[in-house]
């Protein structure tokens, strides 16, 4: 009995390794395989060994060099949009959601079920209308406003993760700070915010990432190469170049992954809680 | 008497009631708003909302001025139109502020009248900062949720009324007229894209239920595999598996399609090195939707696996304990209290998923954008979703009121579902019971 057992589990513990093993190797092959090809030497897809037989960085260094691609100042463009975005897209929605979850008052509810309902047309329809709104506005091909975009949108995207977060804080604690005499705003940033600062950092970490990659609403409000970002650029290339230069492509991609990859891995933690929480919207 | 007066004085311009009751500073900026108002419709109210009635009515031309043909700028119907729906707007905006203005002039007259101070500037801004403070914290999000949200989406609902499209009806050589439900009428009864539309929206659906139950299940797999008492190195596992939720889809996608690429992709390169043949990954239609799927577990079983092992270890123990003491089998815990806590636990999300798959962009659009082509289709591929025809049909072909129409339906599955799973959250119903 007992050896057929402890067999029994030898038997689990393995064929459980081996899976976990293959579905590891499935995880990281594209990436590994992304990442070596941007060494190799050549400009094909196509390589009879998985490990090229020499290492070069010349796709690296044409990314940076060439006239075609001003890789280098894209890379600026988009850590600085990035990064504005970042900013006022937590602000915006720390400080709606904050009000939205904290106060009773007149249409809050209306106003709840709007935004849910507003989530939930696709985002694409408002391409064409925001493009002439913008137009209008003489701020096509600045960076001003797909950061002005993107901190609106965020409200949508994350309001309902934050708000669920700030639910679960104690009314309580606001209730004594009120009687030790701090004011609304105090209330927000010595409690709400220190107490909220998971979900702060996944709701940061990733508008950061979503204005990284955009390139649909990027590619049609930046007109001038020179302002482009990262994704417009790499969609530029793949679009021209793919088949003609693979290589080049890989290292761009490894370039653009790189960072956001880091980031999310580091910051783990945050992800996984953001996205508990907002799996159940709060 | 007082407040009524007050009242009518505020009605007739905004700030004079205040003014009245001496609380000068407030009289003073809300003339001042409504100076602003005035300069700002006085130009445009009039041709605006004729605009967004008619959508204009010449188009540009060319005529002959001596020798050579000049463009005569007619009306273009679109930016009428989007013009038209911003007055519109602001005009509400202000009517709402204008009544505001009124009421707080009788108010204030009210109270003067039964002996008590109006309040000066001062107190009044400490009342709005002690007792609005949520409406003042909600301006400037709302504003930019009304001019960026709103108004697109108002806009776009409108659209499907018209008929914007190639070839007949692209300002400003032409112009766009009202035509009632025609373009939903066309959508589902016109042979060319009733046929589009009914072979796209089925796969949408068969995609939406795939994708969303492939991850789910490989999401629980794996997280079964590495809750098992016995298996080493969690934390590790844990990371590898959420690295390709790590990489940004804008690049992992683009990697697949060359990974799957039918001529000099790696993947064919060893299925031949083993003596298989090559497979058509992404050139084939019944293929192409296979990979696509397969690529969604991929990119989607990490967030299901995070999500799951959260609900896992929330499992009460005794639970375990007791089916023990019954002498249940491994299988039998997992079918009788692993399986259905998980399921209990997660029903919300997979709805949450489903709605997510139906418009999964990204997916279709990187990896395969819509192919290979079908030659039955309008305008879509074999592998498109409702999202990217639309993409396709707004930003490639320009049939935009076709776009705003499918836009309208995505919205209103989508809606279903939502409100289902809406109706149960806490953000609802709980929100009260932690205070």
């Amino acid at each position: 009995m007992k050896a057929g057992q402890s067999r029994n589990r030898y038997i689990r513990l393995t064929l459980s390794y081996v899976v976990l093993t293959l579905l590891a190797v499935c995880c990281l092959y594209p990436a590994l395989w992304v990442l070596l090809s941007s060494f190799r030497p050549g400009t094909s897809l196509y390589s009879d060994s998985f490990i090229p037989k020499s290492f070069t960085l010349s796709h690296y260094t044409e990314l940076f060099h060439s006239k075609v691609f001003l890789y280098g100042r894209w890379y600026l463009n988009t850590l600085k949009i990035a990064f504005l975005s970042m900013i006022f897209s937590t602000i915006l929605s720390t400080m709606s959601m904050y009000a939205l979850s904290r106060f009773r008052f007149k249409g809050r509810k209306t106003l709840l079920t709007t935004l849910l309902v507003l989530g939930m047309f696709p985002g694409f329809m408002s391409l064409v209308p925001v493009y002439i709104f913008l137009l209008q506005l003489n701020l096509l091909d600045t960076h001003a406003a797909i950061i002005i975009v993107y901190s609106a949108g965020s409200v949508l995207m994350n309001g309902f993760v934050i708000k669920g977060f700030f639910d679960t804080i104690p009314r309580s604690l606001d209730e004594s700070a009120r009687i030790d005499g701090a004011n609304h705003l105090q209330i927000f940033y010595r409690i709400m915010l220190p107490l909220a600062r998971p979900i702060l950092i996944y709701v940061a970490l990733t508008t950061f990432a979503g204005a990284w990659v955009d390139f649909i609403f990027a590619r049609l409000v930046l007109r001038s190469k020179e302002n482009w970002t990262l994704a417009v650029g790499m969609w530029d290339l793949v679009s021209s170049y793919q088949n003609s230069n693979f290589t080049m492509f890989a290292a761009g991609a490894v370039l653009i992954a790189v960072p956001i990859t880091l980031l999310f891995v580091f910051l783990q933690k945050f992800l996984v809680q953001g996205l508990t929480a907002g799996a159940s919207k709060g | 008497m007082n407040g009524r007066r007050s009242a009518i004085l505020s009605a007739v311009s905004m700030g004079l009631g205040q003014l009245y009751n001496r609380q000068y500073m407030k009289g003073i900026l809300l003339l001042l708003t409504e100076a602003a108002a005035l300069v700002y419709f006085i130009p445009r109210l009039a041709h605006d909302l004729w605009g967004i009635w008619t959508l204009g009515d010449t188009p540009s031309k060319m005529v002959k001025v001596g020798k050579v043909y000049q463009t005569v700028k007619g009306d273009h119907s679109i930016f009428l139109m989007i013009n038209g729906l911003i007055t519109v707007l602001v005009l509400a905006l202000f009517i709402a502020i204008y009544v505001m203005n009124i009421r707080d002039a009788y108010r204030t007259g009210a109270k003067r009248e039964q002996g008590i101070q109006a309040a000066t500037f001062r107190e009044s801004i400490s009342y709005l900062w002690d007792h609005k403070f949520p409406h003042l914290l909600l301006t400037i999000p709302g504003l930019g949720v009304l001019f960026l949200t709103i108004m697109p989406i108002v806009f776009m609902i409108l659209l499907s009324f018209t008929n914007y499209s190639l070839p007949q009806h692209i300002p400003p050589a032409k112009l766009v007229d009202w035509v009632g439900f025609n373009t939903f009428k066309d959508l589902l009864t016109l042979k060319s894209w009733s046929r589009t539309f009914f072979g796209v929206f089925t796969w949408t659906i068969i995609w939406a239920v795939l994708a969303t139950a492939t991850c789910y299940f490989g999401g629980l797999l794996v997280a079964l595999l590495i809750e098992q008492k016995d298996v080493k190195f969690k934390k590790l596992w844990r990371t590898l598996f959420i690295l390709p939720y790590a990489i940004p889809q804008l690049i992992s996608l683009l990697v697949m399609r060359n990974l799957f690429n039918g001529q000099f992709g790696p993947i064919n390169q060893y299925l031949s090195y083993f003596g298989f043949g090559k497979l058509p990954w992404l050139t084939d239609p019944t293929w192409a939707k296979a990979t696509a799927i397969l690529v969604n577990m991929w990119v989607g079983i990490p967030v299901s696996m995070v999500l799951i092992l959260g609900v896992l270890t929330a499992i009460p123990k005794d639970l375990y304990e007791a089916a023990d003491v019954d002498g249940a089998s491994g299988y039998q815990k997992f079918r009788i209290v692993t399986l259905p806590f998980v399921l209990f636990a997660t029903a919300p999300i997979l709805i949450t998923q489903f709605a997510g798959n139906i418009n999964n962009f990204n997916l279709i659009f990187l990896l395969t954008n819509g192919e290979p082509l079908n030659g039955n289709y309008q305008y879509a591929g074999s592998t498109d979703l409702l999202v990217t025809w639309l993409y396709k049909l707004t930003l490639n072909n320009s049939q935009f009121n076709m776009a705003s129409a499918i836009g309208i339906i995505i919205f209103i599955i989508i809606a279903t579902f939502s409100i289902i799973n809406y109706r149960r959250t806490k953000s609802f119903k709980e929100e009260d019971m932690i205070q």
